[in-house]
């Protein structure tokens, strides 16, 4: 493919036309990408989301699975930027829980007289970074106190848990399940898009008919039907890997989809007989010469894969049918905001919603942006 | 044509026997054998079973016996009409499912009719004004629609129904209505709560549906043969409506294969926020009871109604598309 481009240039090369000539696949397709800001903006977005995974212990600020009955549904605080002098030192009020003697209800006062100034770096819960290194330090903290008294950015749930310190451990949950079901679906979809492409007739047959299949049958009822066999006493751990299991067995179809359609398409181009003629064994032919060329629309695929296994785990934890507690994930967060009760006692529990949108699109535009920077006809 | 049918018809019986395999494996997951869940049910309300009822059960259900032998047994009974009884609530599962069965066809019927309502219209229009301020603002709704999980926009839409008109917008029938047996009254009640879940369920789908048609009917504008139209000093109506957009609607109708398993997927999903009275809030609770015969049943009956509305899909689109019909085209 590029073999034809470089031979009509070779009498009057530049610099740029050579730099595109010799460029490979990936490359072309990184050039094509930057063009394409929403796409940009959306990968950056998505590395940022990566990040909070990574680091979602540093940014919590209160551990998420303490309780205090004490401190039920406390609503979003209010950050106040400057003191009195006007100097910068942001600080929020101390709660004052009470009470109210008709509904029951604990409705908390803010008190301007205690004010708790808000510091960086501050020492809090223990965890281990990276799963490593054990420390206690977190990106933000009250100065000379305890966070778990005053700090509630997001608010609390029903069981006096930090929203925000729970919603950044649940992005890490959220997304790695993401990226496991994704890995399991893309090794069964390149292996069967594979056979299935390279090899046609009757395998090729057999396996485009067990994607139809697949296809054609209502997932949801499915996976909740599987998902609801997993026993009881199996550990938070084993529950996550039956549920990418669960999600991957639908997922990879589409994958395989793709890489088939890549196979028939580059069997027939030129550069594969040449590299035959030459020689070349099987597997060399299928992972020097075809697979580099379509690298690019894999990735495309798998970014457009991703935020589908999130919408699978979300809505199966939501029902209460995937991850359970303790594990916290979005969709066990939103589980506590399931009825119209939850919601019109603690609407900030609906903030999860944000952060599974946004993630969502930004994976949405992505994949769309790298779909048509892959396609050199595009 | 005759070719067409019966390859469609063998691959609808295949994913219905797929479907019931999977079945099968649902009813089969929980540990122990459901006579030992039956027996435990009927202690806990104080009836005893001898041991050689037990007996006489599992033989009746083929449980000494290899697995296959039990799906056999399973799905000759099934293909007669006897889904079981459900643990849970003592009756025959088909008495128990009822209505419900065709709630959440009704609503996902409505979901389709408004996907295709709202999609070609908008479709059409995005394509020949390609690039104007309304195109991109219907595919920035469309990318919104893809990426909000229904059950995430019910939940949105419920909490501002409340908040801003003091409404509950869930359920199907208002509580007149709720118990009463079916009159005109009722109809009617139904299609005034019908519109809400149903354009929640339709959105996603439309969105997808949006995009293809633009596309379709992009790569139609771009044919000679508009040109000629047009140089024939066609209105402009006629010559966008006559031919392209007849001819980008084929691959438009085959995704009706597609779109009915997902919206049966997410009508699921959306009866238990928006409580409505769809197998969903049923399948749900069955299968946290592990109530099996009727979880078993509700996904069995929901695949198969799948199946069976893409197959009359198929056949629409094989009486749009004369291609499919000339046996020239897949």
């Amino acid at each position: 493919m590029s073999g034809a481009v470089a031979d009509q240039a070779v009498p009057l090369v530049t610099a740029a036309e050579e730099k595109i000539a010799i460029a490979s696949q990936l490359q072309l397709t990184w050039w094509r990408l930057r063009r394409h800001r929403l796409a940009v903006a959306s990968g950056v977005l998505v590395i940022l989301f990566y990040l909070v995974a990574v680091f979602a212990d540093f940014l919590a600020i209160t551990s998420p699975h303490a309780t205090n009955s004490a401190r039920s549904y406390i609503p979003p605080q209010t950050i106040h930027w400057f003191d009195e002098d006007g100097s910068f030192k942001p600080h929020v009020y101390a709660l004052k829980g009470r009470r109210d003697m008709r509904t029951f209800k604990l409705v908390y006062a803010p008190d301007p007289s205690d004010k708790r100034y808000l510091a960086w770096f501050v020492e809090g819960y223990g965890y281990e970074l990276f799963g490593l290194i054990a420390t206690k330090r977190h990106l933000l903290g009250i100065d000379r106190g305890v966070p778990e008294d005053a700090l509630f950015l997001l608010g609390t749930d029903q069981l006096g848990r930090d929203v925000w310190s729970r919603l950044m451990l649940a992005t890490r949950t959220s997304l790695t399940i993401g990226l496991v079901g994704v890995a399991l679906s893309l090794f069964l979809g390149v292996l069967l898009g594979g056979i299935s492409g390279l090899y046609g007739g009757a395998i090729d047959t057999v396996i485009q008919r067990i994607i139809e299949v697949l296809r054609s049958i209502p997932t949801i009822p499915l996976w909740m039907g599987l998902a609801a066999a997993l026993p009881n006493d199996w550990s938070v751990i084993q529950v996550y890997m039956a549920i990418t299991v669960i999600i991957s067995l639908i997922g990879w179809t589409e994958l395989a989809r793709v890489v088939r359609g890549r196979f028939l398409a580059l069997r027939e181009e030129d550069f594969v007989t040449a590299a035959e003629l030459a020689g070349a064994s099987r597997l060399r032919i299928i992972f020097r010469h075809m697979v580099p060329s379509f690298m690019s629309h894999i990735i495309a695929a798998i970014s457009l894969a991703l935020p589908a296994m999130i919408i699978s785990e979300t809505t199966l934890s939501f029902l209460g049918l995937g991850l359970r507690p303790p594990a916290i994930s979005w969709g066990v967060l939103l589980q506590d905001a399931q009825d119209i009760q939850a919601l019109a006692l603690a609407p900030w529990l609906l903030v999860v919603a944000v952060p599974v949108i946004v993630v969502i699109l930004a994976f949405n535009f992505l994949g769309d942006g790298l779909r048509d920077a892959a396609d050199p006809y595009g | 044509m005759i070719a067409y049918i019966v390859r469609r018809l063998i691959l609808a019986l295949l994913t219905i026997w797929a479907i019931s395999v999977v079945t099968f494996v649902i009813i089969q997951l929980p540990p122990g054998d459901f006579v030992d869940a039956y027996i435990v049910q009927l202690s806990a309300s104080g009836s005893v079973v001898r041991f050689e009822e037990a007996q006489a059960l599992r033989q009746l259900y083929g449980l000494d016996q290899p697995v296959w032998v039990q799906y056999g047994k399973w799905i000759i009974r099934v293909v007669q009409g006897d889904f079981g009884a459900s643990m849970e609530w003592n009756r025959p599962v088909t008495e128990v499912i009822g209505d419900r069965l065709w709630m959440t066809i009704v609503i996902s019927f409505a979901a389709i009719i408004i996907t295709w309502g709202i999609a070609l219209p908008i479709g059409i229009y995005s394509a020949v004004r390609q690039y104007s301020f309304a195109d991109y603002i219907f595919t920035f709704v469309g990318f919104v629609g893809i990426a909000v999980p229904n059950f995430l926009l019910a939940l949105i839409i419920m909490y501002f129904g409340f908040k801003l008109f003091d409404l509950n917008i869930g359920g199907l029938f208002s509580s007149d209505y709720q118990l009463a047996p079916w009159s005109w009254g009722k109809v009617w009640d139904l299609m005034k709560h019908l519109p809400l879940p149903a354009v929640i369920l339709a959105l996603a789908g439309t969105a997808q549906l949006i995009r293809i048609m633009r596309a379709n009917l992009l790569d139609e504008l771009r044919r000679p043969y508009v040109t000629t139209a047009r140089a024939r000093g066609l209105v402009e109506w006629r010559v966008v409506m006559k031919y392209p957009v007849r001819a980008a609607l084929n691959p438009f109708a085959s995704t009706i294969g597609y779109l009915l398993p997902f919206v049966v997927s997410g009508s699921i999903v959306i009866s238990l926020v928006l409580s409505l009275p769809t197998v969903g809030p049923l399948l749900l609770r069955a299968l946290l009871a592990q109530d099996m015969f009727l979880a078993g049943t509700i996904v069995l009956l929901l695949g198969i109604l799948t199946v069976i509305g893409t197959f009359i899909s198929d056949l629409i689109l094989m009486w749009i598309d004369p291609r499919i019909r000339a046996g020239m085209h897949e």
